[in-house]
């Protein structure tokens, strides 16, 4: 059962019946708190650093190469995934499989929490996922695990994930690789 | 050194502008024209891709004007559906094809198309319904009533209500650039009260008709295009999927609250391009204040005037823009130091009294009055208001017979 962030004492935690909306252009969210985008991105790099099991979960728009954008992306996901020293498991596509997903190899939005829970994962980073079905896995994972959770938006971010950073293109990622080395070597990794 | 602007137009060769300049800075020039002519003259600067129709009373000569549009080049797609069931699946299969789309109903209409409302909402489809409330009853009633709002409050859609046909009009627009923001993405309904604003003629102010809004951006949508592999397609077509445990209760949960959590998130755009979710008129001081939505705010408005001046009951009316999003905090706020609370509205449940109760419970001891309450047709001229609120407070009427 959820036990972080403002809505992590319903079964079903939603973070907009609390008032909580994805933070303005050119500002992050960090729980329900709106903050300038460095300070979500060291926060974010320090959970992913300090938890157990770190994983990105990057989905098909950094996946497959629909156009030169998502090619950079897909390098930058893996630089970022190197720096923190964080795993990779896909979010390939949103099927629903049946009777259900083999956690080692894959997430899936209908439900997240098997992977997160198979893995013990304390930390994660969605990236490239299409915003409805991030946001449906989202509350999910809250509902349902401990695990923190980091939303890397290409539109206007996620207020279930536990940091949000909106508006995230090739330069935005690679100002997170910079502050994310800045808070390894802080941290003595 | 020369700055060169790049001009985009669209198909029908309209300049496109940003939404803002269109809503609120482009000159004005003034029309006098029907609701009905006032969606011809909003679709067409709208960058419309598709619209389907099908004929009931009063929106049908809204569906048939849009038709004009398409001949004329405006709208890209444009036919008549088999049934409004038809028209309602008909206009998500446009929309789910990445096409900006709209269409329109009426009463049975309405009824009839209820299934596709949340298929719609639940399969993020940005497309806009203009509602042209009319009785829901047997024996048939064709007179204007707006009960069938209240069967779509809570399909997922948003649901935006228009005082006269200024408001109509800015809402089409507003509700295209609002539902097709990328963490919005929920469709949209623009309710007016058919035949008060459908088929009467009033002033009203329209931008020039060779500019338009930005085509649709469908590859900002916040699901890709689904077919039947992909939910919501493959719960749909597989019961193995549709009863797994693994699947069904988590993500139709969740799935729910994300397309109630999409409504939620409309509201600082709608605040901006509604100018707010609530209009405030008459003396803010006023102790008497009557909430109300579409032409019901219109004759509360008259009424509060004739209770201000000839009888001396300083009153106040607060209009509510948007049922979905609810404006509860904004009512709230608006309350102040109101000692009544008056809801008159158009139909027979009193469906804008239920919801200001809902929001209202716990929050403030201000006794809420459901009345004065109108159906089947029946007009509300101010005077009736007024009366109520006289015969409530214990006053005898100076002026009103």
């Amino acid at each position: 059962m959820a036990s972080l962030g403002p809505s992590g004492y319903s079964p079903y935690p939603v973070a907009v019946y609390e008032g909580v909306l994805t933070p303005p252009p050119g500002k992050a969210l960090l729980f329900n708190e709106i903050v300038d985008e460095e300070v979500a991105m060291r926060e974010a790099a320090k959970a992913m650093l300090t938890r157990e099991n770190p994983t990105i979960f990057p989905g098909p728009q950094v996946l497959y190469s629909w156009n030169e954008e998502a090619k950079e992306k897909a390098k930058l996901v893996r630089k970022i995934a190197e720096t923190l020293g964080a795993k990779i498991i896909p979010m390939y596509d949103y099927r629903p499989k049946y009777p259900k997903i083999d956690p080692e190899k894959e997430i899936n939005p209908n439900h997240p929490n098997l992977t997160i829970w198979h893995n013990n994962i304390k930390a994660c980073i969605f990236v490239g996922v299409h915003c409805h079905y991030a946001n449906v896995a989202l509350k999910i994972i809250r509902a349902e695990t401990d695990c923190f959770t980091i939303a890397l938006c290409g539109n206007a971010g996620h207020e279930d994930a536990m940091i949000t950073l909106r508006d995230q293109h090739t330069e935005e990622l690679e100002k997170f690789i910079r502050v994310a080395e800045e808070v390894k070597k802080e941290l003595g990794k | 050194m020369q700055e060169t602007q790049q001009v985009q137009y669209n198909r029908a060769g309209q300049r496109v502008v940003s939404p803002d300049y269109l809503l609120f800075e482009a000159p004005r020039e003034k029309q006098f024209m029907t609701g009905s002519e006032v969606v011809k003259e909003a679709v067409k600067r709208a960058s419309v891709d598709a619209s389907v129709s099908y004929p009931i009373t009063p929106q049908s000569e809204a569906a048939h004007l849009i038709g004009e549009l398409w001949v004329e080049g405006y709208v890209g797609v444009y036919f008549r559906g088999e049934s409004e069931f038809g028209v309602m699946s008909e206009v998500a299969g446009c929309a789910m094809a990445g096409g900006r789309t709209i269409t329109t109903t009426s009463g049975p209409g309405t009824l009839r198309a209820m299934e596709n409302f949340p298929m719609w909402a639940g399969s993020r489809l940005p497309l806009q319904l203009v509602l042209m409330a009319r009785g829901v009853n047997s024996p048939l009633t064709i007179q204007p009533d707006n009960l069938e709002i209240s069967f779509l409050l809570d399909t997922g859609c948003m649901v935006w209500h228009a005082e006269n046909a200024q408001e109509l009009f800015e809402m089409i627009l507003a509700g295209f650039v609002v539902a097709e923001q990328p963490d919005v993405h929920v469709p949209v309904i623009t309710a007016i009260d058919g035949f008060f604003i459908s088929h009467t003629r009033e002033a009203v102010m329209l931008p020039p008709d060779d500019i338009a809004l930005p085509p649709y951006d469908p590859y900002k949508a916040p699901m890709p295009p689904i077919d039947m592999e992909m939910a919501p397609g493959r719960f749909l077509r597989d019961p193995y999927v549709m009863k797994s445990n693994y699947i069904s209760y988590a993500s139709h949960t969740s799935w729910q609250f994300e397309v109630r959590s999409a409504i939620e998130r409309s509201r600082p755009y709608a605040k901006h391009y509604l100018r707010g979710l609530i209009e405030e008129f008459g003396n803010p001081e006023a102790e008497v204040v009557l909430i109300a939505s579409g032409t019901a705010g219109a004759q509360a408005k008259e009424a509060a005037i004739i209770l201000s001046e000839d009888e001396g009951v300083p009153t106040r009316v607060i209009r509510l823009k948007t049922i979905r999003p609810f404006p509860g905090e904004e009512i709230l706020q608006a309350l102040r130091n109101a000692k009544y609370v008056f809801v008159p509205e158009f139909n027979v449940i009193g469906w804008l009294e239920r919801e200001v109760r809902r929001v209202l419970y716990g929050k403030t001891d201000v006794p809420i009055v459901g009345s004065p309450r109108v159906a089947g047709g029946m007009t509300m001229p101010p005077e009736v208001i007024v009366k109520e609120v006289l015969k409530t407070l214990g006053k005898e009427a100076k002026h009103v017979i």
